[in-house]
């Protein structure tokens, strides 16, 4: 209680700032140059390769065509690099009935990235949009829809895939439906969670002393605060939605036959894993440097968007 | 510069406010019939202990208690007339920032860290005033200037963790002036920074002040600074107004036996060397307040009654009330500080 110190009126005028702590702003010294420039590369380098995988997905099956019936059994198991039959080079070796992979792959990314924004698409902006209702109004609303969201988790989402299946039939659509009904909890609960830490937080309470009613605040206060872990969680959940389609369409429960994706590709290469490695291995190896690259890049977009880390 | 005891209309008038938490313990009351008014231009200066419900009270006036977990029990705020606590909350909203405004302890919690300070101030001026982008910025840069942020024009593009906790606090301050409103809250607005910059801070408060003849209720632990800008000051204990009054009366005479060693705790100017006595014992738990007297457990002159009867706050002088069995005695200079 007796932290007073009376007498305050020796010190000068208070619009001439003297001695106000620390010089403000000043500018980082010139140590940081290599490291802006690794920053700089942790954000070109996954772009550009994000990039070529959505060029090689949208024109890649244009000019390279994949036809699921072209079967050719003297072309069967060709190492990558080796000629068809028909003259042409299989780049990347061809699969157990003789069709080039790399147009496979290409066709395949098509579909794996298409589900993949899809889903993450749906699946965030509904998690986002309850989670943040959730956070913002509690009692009952947060109740009821937190426990839905926790029944959901508990429920496996293979069965969900054969039910939605089963009732609507398997398709590209339906995949993305049964994914994005798996994912949105986790979502909402990330949403809900930061939701909570910022609505009473004394920014928040400011700007409600000047006047900002809900839609405001969480306009301007919860929904920035909400979007960098939401882009975090999103990078992960692209890698596991990829490959839970993969999983998905090697059950037969996804993507219907004839379409290949890049798990369905990596299923069929399963049984010629010590004799064709190239068949799994390399969809899958598109799928690795895939995930790492939006993981990297979301980590990335992230730091860059919190301006409490981009000067350090 | 002391305003009259009682302004003819008081601008916000706070009367026996009960809040209660529902808490992991249960419920409790931390405000247990708060009453207070401040008048037109008036200064007012909230003391006491900290828990003893400063923050609540002000946040109640704000309508800025948690919603699931906060109840008004009990009690009338009156803003200009207007019964905002029976009122939606849409109404104390819309009264903000023209009205009256708050400033927050801590400067780097108050500003939203992802949003640059001078579109946090401007985005004020397009909502509340409709002005365009432009507008609305250079008006951000105004009061900028206004509280004395050298470089305005540049440091607007900056975001707050770019500012030294005093320069930031000056930002909150303008934000919180922006639209001129009539009655400032500051909570401490002092507490988080170094003593220099403290100064210089309540300094920047008492002229804006005095420039925009606006009232203010202060919220402080230092009596010193008490002294040098209130009109008038209260004095909370364990969720009450146990006195209240104008400055010097309050300190010149206090009317209740805690005022009396809350002012005994800290060292006078013109009397160095005394010695300093703090108030014995720890302020009760709001789980568990004393019946009676809830100062009593700790008060010096407390007798028998005091254990059973809760005092009431009551008039004792013109303009001056306490809430004390024998705060006349008291007044009268009793001596207190003997039972130490
Ligand atoms: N959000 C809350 N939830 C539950 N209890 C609260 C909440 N805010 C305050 N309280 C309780 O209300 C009582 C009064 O707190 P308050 O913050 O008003 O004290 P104060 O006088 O401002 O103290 P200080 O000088 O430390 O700021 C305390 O017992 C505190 O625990
Ligand atoms: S009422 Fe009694 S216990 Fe309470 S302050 Fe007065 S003398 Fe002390
Ligand atoms: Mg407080």
């Amino acid at each position: 209680m007796s932290d007073g110190v009376p007498g305050s009126a020796v010190l000068g005028t208070p619009v001439v700032p003297t001695g106000d702590g620390r010089p403000d702003g000043a500018d980082a010294p010139p140590v940081v140059v290599p490291r802006r420039r690794r920053r700089r590369l942790r954000l070109w380098i996954p772009l550009g390769v994000i990039a070529a995988y959505l060029v090689a997905g949208v024109i890649g099956p244009l000019i390279a065509r994949y036809d699921p019936i072209a079967t050719s059994v003297a072309d069967r198991l060709l190492p990558p690099g080796s000629r068809m039959s028909d003259g042409g080079l299989a780049l990347l070796g061809t699969d157990q009935v003789g069709r080039d992979l790399l147009p496979q792959i290409m066709q395949g990314a098509r579909i794996s990235l298409l589900v993949g924004a899809a889903t993450l698409l749906l699946a965030g902006t509904v998690g986002a949009a309850l989670g943040i209702l959730c956070g913002y109004l509690g009692g009952a609303v947060d109740a009821t829809v937190m426990r839905l969201a926790d029944i959901q988790l508990a429920f496996p989402s293979i069965l969900l895939a054969v039910f939605v299946a089963g009732v609507l039939g398997s398709s590209v659509t339906n995949v993305v439906l049964t994914l994005s009904i798996t994912t949105w909890p986790i979502f909402a609960r990330v949403a809900r969670a930061q939701t909570l830490a910022t609505r009473s937080r004394d920014f928040a309470n400011a700007a409600r002393t000047l006047g900002a009613g809900p839609w405001h605040v969480v306009r301007h206060c919860v929904l920035p605060a909400v979007a960098g872990p939401l882009l975090v969680i999103a990078t992960v959940q692209l890698g596991f939605v990829i490959v839970a389609e993969a999983s998905l369409s090697f059950l037969s429960l996804g993507i219907p036959a004839g379409t290949p994706s890049w798990g369905t590709t990596i299923a069929n290469g399963r049984d010629y894993l010590a004799s064709a490695w190239w068949i799994a291995t390399l969809p899958g190896l598109a799928l690795a440097v895939f995930v790492v690259c939006v993981g990297v890049l979301g980590d990335e977009l992230r730091d860059r968007s919190d301006p409490n880390l981009s000067t350090r | 510069m002391v305003a009259p005891p009682h302004a003819p209309h008081p601008l916000l008038t706070v009367d026996d406010l009960v809040v209660s938490f529902d808490g992991p313990l249960g419920t409790y009351r931390a405000l247990n019939g708060v009453s207070f008014q401040v008048g037109a231009g008036e200064t007012l200066a909230i003391l006491g202990e900290s828990g003893s419900g400063k923050s609540v009270t002000v946040r109640a006036v704000m309508a800025l208690l948690p919603r699931h977990s906060a109840t008004i029990e009990r009690g009338t705020i009156r803003y200009d007339g207007e019964e905002l606590s029976a009122l939606p909350v849409r109404r104390t909203r819309e009264l903000s920032a023209t009205e009256m405004a708050m400033v927050f302890q801590d400067s780097l919690t108050a500003l939203n860290p992802v949003v640059r300070v001078g579109q946090q101030i401007a985005e004020l001026f397009r909502v509340r005033q409709r002005t365009s982008r432009r507008e609305a910025w250079r008006r951000a840069v105004a009061g900028l200037e206004r509280v004395g942020i050298p470089n305005a024009a540049r440091r607007a593009h900056d975001y707050p963790h770019q500012f030294s906790g005093g320069m930031r606090q000056r930002v909150v301050i303008a934000m919180a002036l922006a639209l001129r409103p009539r009655l400032l809250i500051a909570d401490e607005p002092t507490t988080a920074l170094d003593v220099t910059v403290q100064a210089q801070i309540m300094d920047l408060l008492r002229e804006l002040r005095e420039a925009d003849g606006m009232a203010m209720i202060l919220i402080t632990h230092d009596l010193g600074v008490v002294a040098d800008v209130a009109d008038r000051v209260a004095v909370m204990y364990a969720g009450t107004v146990v006195e209240s009054g104008p400055l010097r009366t309050v300190y010149d005479a206090p009317a209740h036996p805690y005022t009396r060693g809350l002012m005994a705790s800290v060292p006078a100017p013109d009397r160095p060397g005394e010695r300093l006595t703090p108030i014995e014992g720890m302020p009760p738990s709001p789980l568990a307040t004393p019946a009676g007297c809830p100062f009593h457990p700790r008060c010096p002159v407390a007798r028998a009654a005091c254990r059973t009867d809760r005092p009431v706050l009551r008039v004792v002088a013109t303009g001056h009330e306490a809430a004390c069995h024998y705060a006349e005695e008291v007044m009268a200079g009793v001596d207190v500080r003997g039972a130490a």
